[in-house]
């Protein structure tokens, strides 16, 4: 019982730890609350689809160009659609939701409104102190440590992330200082996007494929990003395996847990925020009035 | 007769002074009076049960602009308002058998206790946080909900619920009669000082509260008045439907209901309730392509957001409004002077 949570934890919390950064990053550098994130995830793992079956491509090249091609897209969405509507908050939540259902209903015609499966790329299973583990799982959580840590150095080591943290941390000053700003931004969405795929792309063989998976991880992703404080990387982190593993216990302990476990995780958030209003790790945005 | 005639003479005065000078004004007459006389000449139920149904709506729309576009307390999570009130209303109307008249009101009441759960412990939150703390709180209920089946009918709802009236042409009286009047409330609401005060908070709460205004108080205020009105629309739209199931609480009303607002025009209370009317009318005229409905609308609602930000009956009343720059009233584009004080507008 214990391992399985455990394991459950790694694999859920991993993934939502993906997507919270990816989404933490846009709305760090260009305020830009992102409800279409999750559309990316989910457009990710339908398009490996065509390309392994349709396409006939091999299983690691489908899932590559996938992530390649929905980066590709969530960029041309950004400069297209997003960025000119920047700065208007409620303006741009209509224009995310807008573009998350195009997606969703793209999908709905491609692939059709029924479950989809997608096989896994390493097949079989291990025992861990006698738990059933698929290769799979190990694979994702290895690929999500593998990334979280390729994106912290990103972030703190290159020239780049720091363009992007002094952009986030103050977009006026960063112009001053020769940022360019609006690069910045496009190359931030790119990388969130991106991360997004890289999550759907993982997740896909092990779970089905419906036009509607995006609707849950976009909820627990807003919870955790607020659980973790906006903008914060150490708080998304963090925040993703609390509610990945507060999700899991719900649906392996309590008997009609399907139905709660969104239930709990959004509690838990607001229990959080009630007591500290920033999150664990966020910055008060005081003088951004 | 010569006292009532001058009375009569002076009303058409104020009208034409008041009311037709401006187009906007007009066609919200003209609208009204069209909604009101359509019966008349037209009585497919299947029409009326649309036009009813966006009425419902754009009570809905009103009352999130209310507290989100006018005090800035940005709520993702609007379909609490309209679901408490449609599972009290239901629940009220089964169990208990009273009649629509009196779980309607009961039910906004529900949602009024709920904007205070809500309002409360939001009030030390702001912006963005606020915004996803909020759509928590009907997610968390739908939970709930799926919990307790035997009360709640979890999946398949509530339903055998009293008609809100036998004839549909009186049902689409009601809807629409409450829609004007309630939105004719909310807009004398948001035109009033309270209102000015919900445009201060939303603009700058610490200016507010330097002013001596207590921001608390009018934050709840706004959380309680909203969820009145969205209350209200719920528990229509539950004896309406006669059934009151887990979609009123869902994540996509939450959203829908922002997507109306913006769609018309934010803080303006006519936006939501044109932006309501005329998406749930595309909507219903894209049945015609099922396959593709929801995307032809998610594209239309884009562009034009991407071309009118501000959203289509503002762009519209902006193109055919001027403001005087001495007196700040409004006056019809083509005018080169104010209506009032003969100041030149440019």
């Amino acid at each position: 019982m214990i391992e399985r949570i455990i394991v459950y934890t790694l694999v859920s919390g991993g993934v939502y730890a993906l997507l919270a950064v990816g989404f933490s990053l846009i709305f760090g550098v260009a305020r830009i609350i992102n409800l279409a994130h999750t559309a990316f995830y989910m457009m990710a793992a339908y398009l490996i689809l065509t390309f392994a079956s349709s396409l006939g491509l091999p299983l690691v090249l489908s899932v590559i160009l996938s992530i390649a091609a929905v980066t590709i897209i969530g960029v041309f969405s950004y400069k297209l659609v997003i960025d000119p509507v920047r700065g208007r908050e409620t303006t741009i939540l209509i224009v995310t939701i807008a573009l998350a259902i195009i997606i969703q209903e793209a999908m709905v015609m491609g692939y059709g409104g029924g479950f989809r499966g997608v096989p896994s790329l390493i097949s079989g299973y291990t025992k861990i102190l006698g738990t059933k583990v698929l290769y799979q799982q190990i694979l994702t959580f290895g690929v999500v440590l593998l990334i979280l840590l390729g994106t912290w150095a990103l972030l703190m080591k290159t020239r780049l992330g720091t363009a992007i943290r002094s952009t986030a941390q103050d977009r006026e000053v960063a112009n001053l200082m020769g940022i360019n700003v609006a690069r910045t931004g496009m190359i931030t969405m790119a990388i969130s996007v991106a991360l997004a795929a890289v999550a759907g792309a993982l997740v896909a063989p092990l779970q089905v494929l419906g036009p509607h998976m995006w609707m849950h991880p976009l909820v627990m992703i807003l919870a955790v990003v607020v659980l973790g404080g906006l903008g914060s990387i150490k708080g998304s982190l963090l925040g993703a395996f609390i509610l990945g593993f507060a999700e899991t216990m719900v649906v392996v302990l309590v008997p009609t847990g399907a139905h709660l476990k969104g239930a709990v995780a959004l509690a838990i958030m607001l229990v959080v925020i009630l007591i500290r209003p920033e999150g664990l790790f966020g910055v008060s945005f005081e003088e951004e009035r | 007769m010569s006292i009532i005639f001058s009375y009569a003479s002076r009303a058409y005065k104020g009208f034409r002074g008041e009311v037709l000078v401006l187009p906007s004004r007009t066609i919200a007459l003209l609208f009204c009076l069209i909604l009101l006389l359509l019966p008349l000449v037209m009585s497919n139920p299947y029409y009326l049960r649309i036009l009813i149904m966006a009425s419902i709506f754009a009570i809905f729309a009103a009352s999130w602009d209310l507290l989100s576009g006018f005090t800035g307390q940005i709520s993702f999570g609007h379909a609490l308002f309209f679901g408490v009130a449609a599972y009290t209303s239901a629940l009220l109307n089964l169990n208990i058998g009273l009649p629509p008249w009196l779980t309607i009101p009961l039910g906004a009441l529900a949602a009024v206790v709920a904007g205070l759960v809500v309002g409360v412990p939001c009030l030390r939150l702001r912006g963005t946080y606020l915004a996803l703390a909020t759509l928590a709180f009907p997610l968390i209920l739908s939970g709930v909900v799926f919990v307790i089946p035997d009360i709640t009918g979890g999946e398949l709802g509530v339903s055998g619920i009293d008609r809100l009236f036998s004839s549909r042409v009186i049902e689409y009286y009601i809807a629409v009669v409450l829609m004007i009047g309630l939105g004719f409330v909310m807009w004398k609401i948001t035109d009033s000082k309270t209102g000015i005060i919900f445009h201060a908070i939303r603009e700058d709460e610490v200016a507010a509260r330097a002013s001596g205004i207590n921001t608390t108080r009018y934050k709840l205020l706004a959380f309680c008045l909203s969820g009145f009105f969205a209350g209200i629309a719920g528990g229509l739209y539950v004896h309406f439907m006669r059934i009151a199931g887990p979609s009123t609480l869902e994540l996509l009303l939450s959203f829908q209901v922002i997507i109306w607002v913006i769609f018309g025009g934010v803080a303006t209370i006519y936006g939501p309730i044109a932006g309501a009317f005329i998406l749930v009318l595309l909507m219903e005229f894209l049945t015609i392509a099922p396959e593709i409905r929801m995307l032809l609308f998610a594209i239309m609602v884009m562009l034009v957001l991407l071309f009118m930000p501000e959203g289509l009956i503002t762009w519209v009343r902006d193109k055919t409004e001027k403001i005087c720059p001495r007196c700040k009233l409004r006056n019809i584009a083509t005018r080169k002077t104010c209506r009032v004080c003969t100041a030149d507008l440019d």
